[in-house]
């Protein structure tokens, strides 16, 4: 009898425990499966029209699929199978989406690296032809230093400014409209397309107001082009600092103009500065506005105000449509060099909103 | 110091809805009234058209007389700004400064208001206030911490600390232990009992305990119906409401029958 219900116990204990924990597939299957899958694909490489990388790999991520799943659900069942369906859909797009960003990144440091010397970083093409060895990017790297610098010092204050008008002002006013009508066009310029700009500016400033071709003028156009980004992230960051805080200044008797000033622009400063970065490197790297409106130089010319300006975007193009191996190098060197002045921008913006934006404890 | 608050029939308007329709009363200075009602009964907004904080929502407005002291605070001429000096207010969730430390959050309202004033007296003042907030001895060694470390009771502390340290005549108080656990509420209560002496406060409360331990008048808010205005029901000693109101409604609602 004792014997009986003991073992009966046991049963139940069994299943019980069965129910619970379900089945499950050994710690090494994820590793199995994918090595078999490769196996697979290069045997189907080997005898059947399978062909070069990207289709052996491709067969090999089908392959891992369909087997992972379906083992999967032999023995864990339904859920189990789809999580790890989902699983490999999520880890496959995240490499997808890195790999082509690593691959930039790494093509441009190694082929930059070669290239990049003291002599590079400070004379220019005055002297060197598409063919010849030396020669640099001096010339480049100011114009585009002072051509960026202008469009931040006119773009980052209005871009500013026009969300301030739209978050603060515009909703108590009887303006709502117009806030509405900017805000759609703020939307609208985030999408025309750089060359636009660039013919705009030159249509307008230059045939049409006379402005000499030069990197004011380039400057206007990289301006046009950052603003919308600038309005855009500071909008959303305004909107997100609580009403609360507002109206916590508001009952202490401060004026609406400081309460905007000493709360809720420090509030949101470290987001709005980001916003602002990102904007500015946006506009680093265009192209075709600088040709349209500064074109090219081999020269040195520190006068913003006066004749063509070199830039590292176009100073990239010009090499790259040289077409000779020394030019491409230089082409490369150049692009590395505008590549690190954006992450040098990027890391000196987070270090000060980290000392301006919100305290943690 | 503290001044008396006469309104007489107000009407408050968010847009093209009438939120609180005829409301009547007077708060004596130096003394707590708490305002009671069920939730959308329009207490809350009552509270904040005492010093025009419902004009920060856009399309807000009032009709009737709020008086200070005899002094219309909605007249023609006068700056909601420096009623809103006059007539201050702690709210339901604490509200500190995030970018600012504790000093710099008590001193908030005294440094943005334009006025200079020598260092020496700040210093007096923080003090002065965290004191007032019964915060000091907590806060004392790391005033120059962020104040949103505190935990909830000391940054509600904190913020009665910064609305006590521009020296207002009144203090308006909404929910002010809402978002608390009991202690801090306690020390809350505590605190109240103390800045009667300085200050006449209003306070709106949905825990009618604390109404009845804290005030010495309570005026009763109540909505007519669904989607009509929220209206005083009766205003009147805290221990006659308690023990004896004349209305049916009231009695209901603090004996827990509704709301």
């Amino acid at each position: 009898m004792a014997d009986l219900t003991r073992r009966e116990h046991d049963e139940s204990e069994a299943l019980l425990h069965e129910a619970l924990a379900g089945g499950h597939l050994p710690r090494w299957s994820a590793l199995g499966v994918a090595a078999a899958s490769v196996a697979v694909a290069f045997l189907l490489n080997l005898t059947t029209g399978v062909d070069g990388v990207a289709g052996t790999a491709v067969v090999a991520m089908l392959v891992f699929l369909v087997g992972q799943t379906a083992w999967s659900f032999v023995v864990e069942g339904r859920r189990h199978a789809i999580d790890r369906l989902a699983t490999t859909f999520v880890y496959a797009t995240f490499v997808i989406a890195v790999v082509p960003l690593i691959a930039v990144l790494g093509t441009v440091v190694v082929k930059g690296a070669e290239v990049i010397s003291v002599e590079f970083l400070t004379t220019s093409m005055r002297y060197a032809t598409p063919t010849s060895e030396g020669g640099g990017i001096y010339h480049a790297l100011i114009g585009t230093l002072e051509q960026v610098g202008i469009a931040a010092l006119f773009g980052v204050p209005l871009g500013i400014l026009t969300a301030i008008y739209l978050v603060e002002y515009a909703p108590s006013m009887r303006t709502r409209r117009l806030a509405h009508s900017i805000s759609f066009f703020v939307d609208v310029m985030t999408g025309v397309p750089s060359v636009v700009v660039g013919l705009f500016v030159y249509t307008a400033f230059v045939l049409t107001l006379g402005l000499e071709r030069s990197g004011i003028a380039a400057s206007i156009a990289l301006t046009i082009l950052m603003l919308p980004v600038v309005v855009r992230s500071t909008e959303e960051m305004l909107r997100i600092v609580p009403r609360e805080l507002r109206e916590a200044s508001y009952a202490l008797g401060i004026p609406k103009w400081r309460t905007i000033l000493k709360i809720v622009l420090p509030t949101a400063m470290s987001g709005i500065i980001t916003g602002a970065m990102l904007a500015i490197a946006r506009v680093a790297g265009e192209t075709a506005p600088l040709l349209l409106t500064t074109f090219i130089s081999q020269s040195i010319n520190t006068n913003p105000f006066k004749g063509p300006q070199a830039a590292l975007p176009t100073f990239i193009w010009d090499q790259f449509t040289n077409g000779t191996d020394v030019s491409v190098n230089r082409a490369w060197g150049a692009a590395l060099v505008l590549i690190v002045l954006v992450m040098v921008l990027y890391a000196t913006a987070k270090l000060i909103s980290r000392f301006t934006g919100v305290k943690s404890s | 110091m503290a001044k008396r608050i006469d309104v007489t029939d107000l009407d408050v308007f968010y847009g093209s809805f009438k939120a609180v329709e005829g409301v009547t009363f007077s708060v004596e200075p130096r003394s707590v009234t708490a305002l009671i009602g069920p939730s959308g009964c329009g207490k809350s907004t009552v509270l904040r058209t005492l010093n025009r904080m419902h004009e920060v929502i856009p399309g807000a407005y009032a009709e009737g007389t709020v008086l200070l002291d005899g002094e219309d605070i909605y007249g023609a001429d006068i700056d909601p700004v420096n009623v809103r000096r006059t007539i201050g207010m702690v709210f339901q969730r604490p509200n500190p400064f995030p970018t600012m430390s504790i000093k710099e959050n008590v001193l908030a309202g005294l440094k943005l208001d334009g006025k200079k004033r020598p260092k020496s007296e700040l210093e007096g003042i923080v003090e002065k206030s965290l004191r007032g907030a019964n915060l000091w001895e907590e806060v004392k060694d790391r005033l120059d911490r962020p104040g949103a470390g505190l935990s909830g009771g000391q940054q509600q502390r904190l913020c009665i600390a910064r609305a006590i340290a521009v020296e207002p005549q009144v203090l308006l108080m909404d929910e002010p232990c809402s978002a608390l656990d009991p202690i801090s509420t306690l020390a809350i209560e505590d605190l109240i009992e103390e800045l009667k002496e300085r200050f006449t406060i209003v306070i709106v409360t949905h825990n009618m305990q604390q109404a009845a331990r804290v005030s010495e008048t309570t005026a009763f808010f109540n909505l007519a119906g669904v989607g009509k205005p929220g209206k005083l029901v009766e205003i009147a000693s805290t221990e006659m409401m308690f023990s004896n109101p004349t209305q049916q409604a009231t009695e209901d609602y603090i004996s827990g029958r509704f709301g």
